[in-house]
């Protein structure tokens, strides 16, 4: 069975590996021509890893930010996170000794690879999540790395490859709309988030957009229960 | 500020962002959290998509057509093969060879 785990885990992380480690590259780079070197990259994908804040990051560093400003800073950004983990309260219930683990390392990607429930037949669940947490930051931690020693652009052209991260968002909405007879919550994420993306512009629209889908969806099941009274 | 303290600063706010809820609902999970760990996956896995597609402009070259494209091929290969990894890796070639060679 563990064997089945290991593999049925690798095999749900593959599409995250290109990505990560190039986009992993692409921080390890960003970092060392900002003057940090190594072991800050790794540092900061081991003890981070939170992709957009670290690239958000680089910039704190360099420009000398206070603390204050950087806590504020990541809250912006990652306010996200809060919401991955209320919906992952319950299914990360019984994760016994992996669970502190597995909650560190819930970010966009892992979040998404593990959202829809059900680990596959013959694995143990809780060993197969924490497997995925932590191939998906191996990916990550390695690309920091080559990044951070290569230091300069890669010998052939990855320009577009980012791309995979926002087909991973793609595919799997695609199959979660194929999957469930309600389309309300996929929804109400899609279209509060693109009218606060209108509304607020590209810098501020993602705590709005998660308050918008909080009512909403909060509304919705007033008045779900209305029904049934 | 000390570099180090401000990576402690991001990695401490980062986890607690992560733990809080699970601290907040570690005996017995409410009913409107369990409404919500239902709910809130489709329609954060929406704000993603929207999220990863923020600074492609429609209103000047290339309009977004490789990123519609692209899209457009990953919601029809899973629809027909419902195999994520296919999916994902036809969108991000004809991506990068739309981006790379033709716009």
């Amino acid at each position: 069975m563990k064997k089945e785990t290991i593999k049925q885990a690798f095999y749900k992380t593959i599409p995250v590996m290109a990505g990560y480690i190039v986009l992993g590259i692409g921080f390890g780079i960003l970092l060392r021509n900002a003057g940090y070197g190594v072991l800050w990259a790794a540092s900061m994908s081991l003890f981070i890893y939170a992709g957009s804040m670290q690239y958000v990051g680089v910039g704190l560093l360099t420009g000398g930010a206070s603390v204050i400003t950087t806590i504020i800073t990541t809250i912006m950004v990652n306010a996200r996170h809060l919401f991955y983990s209320i919906s992952m309260v319950d299914k990360y219930k019984d994760a016994g000794k992996y669970k502190p683990y597995m909650i560190f390392a819930l970010t966009d990607e892992t979040y998404t690879l593990l959202c829809d429930g059900k680990a596959p037949e013959g694995t143990d669940p809780n060993l197969y999540r924490f497997l995925v947490s932590m191939f998906d930051q191996c990916y990550w931690v390695t690309g920091s790395i080559i990044g951070s020693i290569i230091g300069g652009v890669l010998p052939f052209s990855t320009m577009g490859i980012e791309f995979s991260m926002t087909a991973l968002f793609i595919a799997s909405f695609t199959e979660q709309w194929l999957t469930t007879k309600d389309h309300i919550p996929a929804m109400t994420g899609l279209l509060s988030t693109l009218l606060c993306l209108v509304v607020f512009g590209s810098e501020n629209f993602l705590i709005p957009a998660m308050l918008l889908i909080t009512l909403i969806l909060t509304l919705l099941r007033k008045r779900e229960e209305g029904e049934t009274v | 500020m000390n570099p180090a303290i401000l990576v402690a600063a991001m990695a401490v706010t980062t986890a607690l962002l992560r733990f809080i809820p699970f601290i907040a609902f570690r005996k017995n999970t409410p009913k409107y959290i369990t409404y919500l760990g239902k709910v809130l996956p489709p329609a954060m896995i929406g704000l993603l998509v929207v999220f990863c597609l923020k600074d492609t402009s429609v209103t000047a070259y290339p309009f977004g057509i490789p990123e519609l494209i692209a899209a457009v091929i990953v919601i029809g290969a899973q629809i027909w093969k419902r195999n994520a990894i296919l999916s994902i890796l036809a969108g991000t070639v004809v991506y990068m060879v739309l981006i790379q060679m033709v716009f």
